[in-house]
């Protein structure tokens, strides 16, 4: 890394300012001189695309708020209020709600990049973790958010999902009651829901800040998963990276924009534009887009308290990841037969969100059975397995040079000489 | 700090450590007890507990909906053969088993809460494979005496707190 490179305050107010509050020092390290491998492709976007996502989600969510009534007999009329009344309340909203979907569709790329690149390994599994933690508080707050509109399918997600605590053995009902305020998801509910949904965006954003201070310890991982070694390996984050972030962010919104102007309904529900009515169960009760896999999992279970645990242990199992694929090779681009059940296990995940919105029979059930099965034997089966059996193929000596390593170590960090003979850029 | 640089009585001087750590403990948790009990139910959720319903106008075969506690309580007033068939399957091999006498205080008139005792859907009237109700979430079936026949929940429909007041009053909770 830039070992020799120091912030050097130019001006006098500049100088002043950094013996008392080293504001521009930090922003300097972290954000413009910061050293970040050459290699990282458009993958490595989505932390930036991610941030903006947040601040999006805070900016219009502040102004709803303003708009909004979290009371049971005036939130959907408010909802409309926003649509019809309010300046540009429909483009605010539909900014919020297609910006919820845009956000998950981000995170679920950013995950499955960290998955492929190895990017929980040694030395990032607390960088891994902590982004476990902002993906459970992301659902927690999506759902409550899809509370808020108070229409038929906000009305019983709600009660499908907060019934799922009544599952836990003895406690599970009076816990179930504290949670709603009443004995059924009512005008207590939606106000907590409210309060929370407004609440934890801030959790996310003081998480997401430790996310980045951790990745700024031990820096970033890279495609070939190879740790850097020096300075040839890396060049400063600006204006490399931001340029390439900002392009990426650019390409982003295009589609988020098609979203908002051309398709702004297509993620929600019908349904929901259906004011609540506790008397009169929908149809068909889905969730967000989002949580269709989670949703899937739960279903395949004909055990109602074993659903619910799978549907949590699916999340919770991410957090074990560091331990469970001990692999020292990092990047799937050298692990032939992990590259494999990565590939099927996509496919997995992609087929549970449709069996998700798909009535539970028939050959949906038995493929919801099957990817469930799948999913946990990817992380709990094949991962440690291969951990122990897999060869991986030959690997460069560095991030900057691609002649193959002939040494026997696997380990990522080579030692040895390296020649920068070869050196691309 | 620690005992090697002063010459106090060690016992006397966790004594203080402890007292002042329960003290403390104490007054976090006489603090947090309101700010969680506050989420309970308050008194004016608690006071709507119990619902008085007419059953006059029902007729033979016929059912009725109210709400109490924000969720459906089903009345149905069920027919000769209806309370045959519930009685008959008394002896099949039920997922919850429980006898249709346990489940009525009078015979004619079944008391269930309208809520799929699986994920909390209101099962829809006169449909599914038993002649009762079924839930359109998930797919359970229940008889015409509310209970579970097939399908992923775990317990028959439950039976609320009633009585009947008079001959054509019920109430609830």
């Amino acid at each position: 890394m830039n070992h020799d490179y120091q912030y050097t305050p130019k001006n006098g107010f500049s100088k002043w300012l950094d013996k008392r509050l080293p504001l521009m020092r930090f922003a300097d390290e972290n954000l413009l001189s910061f050293p970040t491998p050459k290699n990282l492709n458009y993958f490595y976007t989505f932390g930036f695309i991610l941030t903006m996502c947040l601040v999006t989600q805070i900016i219009t969510g502040i102004v709803l708020a303003m708009h909004y009534v979290p009371n049971t007999s005036l939130a959907f009329d408010s909802i409309e209020h926003i649509m019809r009344d309010v300046n540009y309340g429909w483009l605010i909203r539909y900014m919020h709600s297609n910006g919820a979907s845009m956000f998950f569709l981000a995170v679920f790329i950013h995950m499955f990049r960290g998955l492929y690149y190895g990017s929980y390994k040694e030395p990032r599994e607390i960088i891994w973790i902590l982004g476990v933690v902002i993906f459970l508080l992301m659902i927690i707050t999506g759902f409550m958010g899809y509370v808020l509109p108070w229409g038929q399918m906000s009305f019983w997600g709600a009660t499908v999902i907060t019934n799922l605590v009544a599952t836990i053995p003895v406690i599970g009902e009076p816990v179930l009651t504290l949670l709603l305020g009443g004995y059924s998801v009512d005008n207590p509910t939606l106000n907590r829901f409210f309060s929370l949904h407004y609440l934890l965006p801030f959790v996310i954003f003081g998480v997401v800040i430790l996310h980045i201070w951790a990745l700024h310890v031990t820096g970033n991982n890279n495609p070939t998963g190879i740790e850097v070694k020096d300075d040839k390996d890396t060049i400063s984050f600006h204006p490399y990276y931001t340029v390439k972030d900002l392009f990426a962010y650019v390409v982003f919104l295009l589609m988020f924009c098609y979203f908002i102007f051309y398709n702004p309904n297509i993620l929600g529900h019908p349904d929901n534009y259906i004011e609540a009515d506790p008397m009169l169960t929908p149809a068909h009760i889905v969730p967000e887009w989002y949580l269709l896999p989670f949703y899937a999992i739960l279903r395949a279970v004909p055990d109602k308290l074993m659903g619910v645990l799978l549907m949590f242990g699916s999340i919770v199992v991410l957090f074990f990841l560091p331990w469970l694929d001990t692999m020292k090779v990092k990047s799937a681009r050298y692990r032939p037969l992990y590259k494999i059940f990565f590939l099927f296990f996509v496919i997995f995940c992609l087929l549970l969100g449709y069996l998700g919105a798909k009535p539970p029979e028939g050959i949906y059930l038995l493929l919801s059975r099957v990817s469930t099965i799948y999913y946990f034997a990817f992380f709990l089966v094949i991962m440690p397995i291969l951990s122990r059996i897999e060869k991986p193929s030959p690997m460069p000596i560095g991030i900057s040079n691609p002649a193959i390593n002939n040494t026997s170590d696997s380990d990522g960090g080579v030692s040895g000489t390296p020649s920068y003979a070869m050196d691309s850029k | 700090m620690t005992d090697t640089n002063d010459n106090q009585d060690p016992s006397r001087r966790d004594f203080l450590y402890i007292t002042t750590a329960v003290f403390g403990a104490t007054g976090a948790a006489s603090v947090a007890w309101p700010l969680i009990d506050q989420l309970n139910p308050s008194a004016s959720v608690s006071a709507l507990s119990s619902i008085e319903a007419d059953i006059s106008s029902i007729p033979e075969g016929g059912s009725m909906k109210v709400a109490w506690r924000g969720k459906p309580i089903f009345i149905r007033r069920r027919t000769k053969e209806e309370i045959e068939l519930a009685e008959r399957e008394d002896s099949l091999n039920l997922p919850h088993p429980e006898k249709d006498l346990d489940r009525v205080i009078n015979k004619e008139w079944l008391v269930v809460v309208g809520v799929c005792t699986h994920l909390g859907c209101v099962p829809i009237a006169d449909s599914g494979d038993f002649g009762g109700w079924f839930c359109p979430c998930h797919g359970s079936h229940y008889d015409i005496s509310g209970r579970i026949r097939k399908g992923p929940a775990p317990t028959n429909l439950e039976i609320p707190p009633y009585e009947f007041v008079s001959e054509n009053i019920i109430k609830i909770g």
